[in-house]
């Protein structure tokens, strides 16, 4: 039963999906706050990179090395999203230019690229990649198995960061804060909310998450690293937000769609399907751009809860 | 406690700054760069030296130069055109992929053709198909205000899973059949490579003497004619243009096809100047579509500054290429390209703000 072929798409769904949430839920949070980050690509680049160093650097017990290198992942991913932030919201430039060059300077070409060199991490696989668990032996269990107990820790983490950033969002009064600074910045402001501090902070927390993305992709998937590891996962990260209307549960739903895309070749292939798989592998990015156009126009556009004041700078003494 | 530094807006631009920031915004990178390099222990100031050795301190270096320059001048006039209209068009790399593809069906098509008939169909092609790419991206601007980053971006990775159906997946136009093993295209006919031109010791790629003549064209369309004026108010002022009349749509979707043209043109250069077949891996791995978008930020989206900062960047790539090896891995080239963006980025805040020290009246009142 578990050879099921819908099993197999919905378990690596969830399994290529997870990452693509992560980086996904970190933008959110920075749309939340009216900051566009378009550097996700290279905040999860520079963190993918970072957590293969600290994997074969650190030594000690696997479980405490990998706990250390997607907190290394993390922390890289918020370092450059500190500049990122540092450039858009103190230094009011133009939000989409700044992201774009994040994304150039830290990218597959630019400076994770260099770290890899420097730090030698390609010459060798992963000594402690993130396995896939298997908690008490449920990895088996018909249907559910696969699907919800055949998946790495990270996995669950995301679940438990999903809930909590619904809570966080629509139940408590921190959450409605960041919501008003993104809609409206003056009148937070004038709650006496320090707009500066919010964007900041979750400006970080956006590119941390992103880090942990590209974690998941050095030290699970591949695990080994290469320039360019996540293969534009942080853009299609971007169209979620909007195609999850900026709400983690549908965005959670969004990235599982597009895990499911991205592996269907090579699920397909391993079952001698004969299809094109040149046009399998461009079905995620296909995908991105038909969602995108259903959202824009017609009835979705009017239901979209983009925060009013995304990507605009924010400047205190203009009224 | 506030900080000691202020913003305030400049209400008029004073011309040093046309000069000054792009200047700033290099010294910036390299004092940057220099502390990337320092930190992972490599000394900043003989890399910076080796790299102008390699890239412009002689005729030879500054030939090769030329050549990598050529592709960034292409991409680099593709994002002025489209940034000067608000369109954020970094589907440059996609765009020059198709340009790549049409110019290598025109030179294997056409193969027993004198020569100039050959380039004119080579610049013909990969501009359609480049112009082509990119008027999607405009379409769906125009018909749906779909985000133009996002889709012009996905189209690069689709575009790139394109160029390796032709050549690795199928039994395109474009591939060998007689290559075994390692499939490759076919090699352009000797009739159809695009001429050097030698200026004394230097050799100039015809390509870039193209891209000069485009960047005249882009300069006098953007600066001297009705067409130019209108993108202008666009950029400006949507809700103005809107109200002049000025049809936004058409102009979204013709602007989005004239960048594509000019990034289709520079795959264009690149088939016919430099590697004379369809390689998907080679053009995919340069990102000269990328670059483009350091070039034109540099330029401060001005076409004819945008060559003489390609020639620049072009020597930074020329110099990594020749110097790649421990002591110069790959991905410092683009690594210092990104600091370029960011300090040019950063510099923009000159031409918008003057910075000043806070001063208080009293107490509880600020300004």
């Amino acid at each position: 039963m578990n050879n099921n072929i819908l099993v197999i798409i919905l378990a690596s769904g969830v399994f290529y999906g997870t990452p693509i949430f992560f980086a996904a839920l970190g933008e959110l949070f920075t749309e939340r706050s009216g900051v566009l980050n378009l550097g996700v690509e290279g905040m999860m680049l520079m963190g993918g990179v970072s957590a293969v160093w600290a994997s074969q650097h650190i030594p000690g017990s696997s479980w405490f090395v990998v706990l250390c290198s997607i907190l290394i992942g993390a922390f890289a991913g918020s370092l450059v999203a500190a500049l990122h932030a540092f450039l858009c919201i103190t230094l009011r430039t133009n939000q989409t230019v700044a992201g774009l060059s994040i994304t150039i300077f830290a990218g597959g070409l630019g400076l994770s690229s260099y770290f890899a060199n420097v730090w030698d991490v390609a010459s060798e696989s992963v000594k402690h990649p993130i396995r896939i668990l298997n908690p008490a032996g449920l990895s088996d269990a018909p249907i559910v198995g696969p699907i919800i107990f055949h998946q790495t820790i990270l996995t669950y983490l995301s679940w438990v960061l999903c809930g909590l950033s619904l809570i966080y969002l629509f139940r408590t009064r921190t959450g409605l804060k960041l919501r008003a600074v993104g809609e409206s910045p003056q009148t937070a402001d004038a709650m006496g909310i320090n707009v500066v501090k919010y964007r900041y902070i979750h400006t970080i927390l956006g590119g941390a998450l992103a880090g942990i993305g590209g974690t998941y992709y050095s030290l699970t998937i591949v695990p080994q690293w290469v320039d360019g590891v996540t293969k534009g996962a942080g853009w299609i990260a971007i169209a979620l937000v909007i195609f999850g209307f900026w709400r983690p549960d549908l965005t959670l739903l969004g990235a599982y769609l597009f895990g499911a895309l991205q592996s269907l070749g090579l699920i397909l292939k391993a079952r001698n399907i004969e299809i094109n798989g040149s046009l399998l592998d461009a079905m995620p990015f296909i995908m991105t751009v038909v969602v995108l156009v259903l959202v824009s126009g017609g009835w979705a556009h009017k239901r979209l809860q983009a925060p009013a004041s995304l990507g605009v700078p924010y400047e205190r003494e203009e009224r | 406690m506030q900080s000691p530094l202020r913003l305030e807006r400049r209400l008029t631009q004073p011309k040093w700054l046309n000069w000054g920031v792009p200047l700033l915004s290099l010294l910036g990178a390299l004092i940057l760069g220099g502390i990337v390099l320092a930190a992972t222990g490599k000394n900043p100031i003989s890399v910076y030296m080796r790299i102008l050795e390699r890239g412009f301190a002689s005729t030879d270096a500054f030939s090769r130069t030329l050549i990598s320059a050529t592709p960034y001048a292409f991409t680099g006039l593709a994002a002025s055109v489209a940034f000067r209209m608000g369109l954020i068009n970094i589907g440059g790399e996609g765009q020059l992929y198709l340009g790549t593809i049409g110019a290598a069906f025109a030179g294997i098509a056409f193969a027993d053709q004198p020569t100039p008939i050959i380039i004119a169909a080579m610049i013909i092609c990969g501009m359609l198909f480049g112009g082509f790419w990119a008027s999607i991206v405009g379409v769906l601007k125009a018909k749906f205000s779909t985000n133009e980053i996002i889709t012009s971006l996905m189209l690069n990775y689709i575009a790139a899973i394109l160029l390796d159906y032709l050549i690795f997946n199928s039994k395109s136009y474009w591939r060998d059949p007689k290559s075994f093993g390692f499939p490759t295209g076919k090699r352009l006919v000797e009739g159809a490579y695009w001429y050097d031109m030698s200026f004394g010791p230097i050799t100039v790629p015809f390509g870039f003497l193209v891209a000069i003549i485009a960047a005249g064209i882009m300069w006098f369309l953007y600066n001297r004619t009705r067409f130019g004026y209108e993108v202008s108010v666009i950029a400006s002022s949507p809700s103005a243009a809107r109200y002049a009349g000025i049809r936004t749509r058409w102009k979204i979707i013709t602007v989005m096809s004239l960048s594509g043209a000019l990034a289709g043109l520079g795959g264009a250069s690149d088939v016919g100047d430099f590697r004379h077949v369809l390689d998907s891996k080679g053009v995919q791995i340069a990102g000269y579509g990328y670059t483009g978008i350091v070039v034109a930020a540099l330029a401060r989206l001005n076409p004819i500054s945008a060559i003489f900062v390609a020639v620049f960047l072009g020597g930074l790539s020329n110099a990594g290429y020749a110097l790649q090896g421990p002591d110069f891995p790959s991905g410092l080239v683009g690594t210092l390209q990104g600091l370029i963006l960011f300090t040019a980025v950063a510099g923009e805040i000159l031409t918008r703000y003057r910075i000043k020290r806070q001063t208080y009246v009293a107490e509880g009142v600020s300004s």
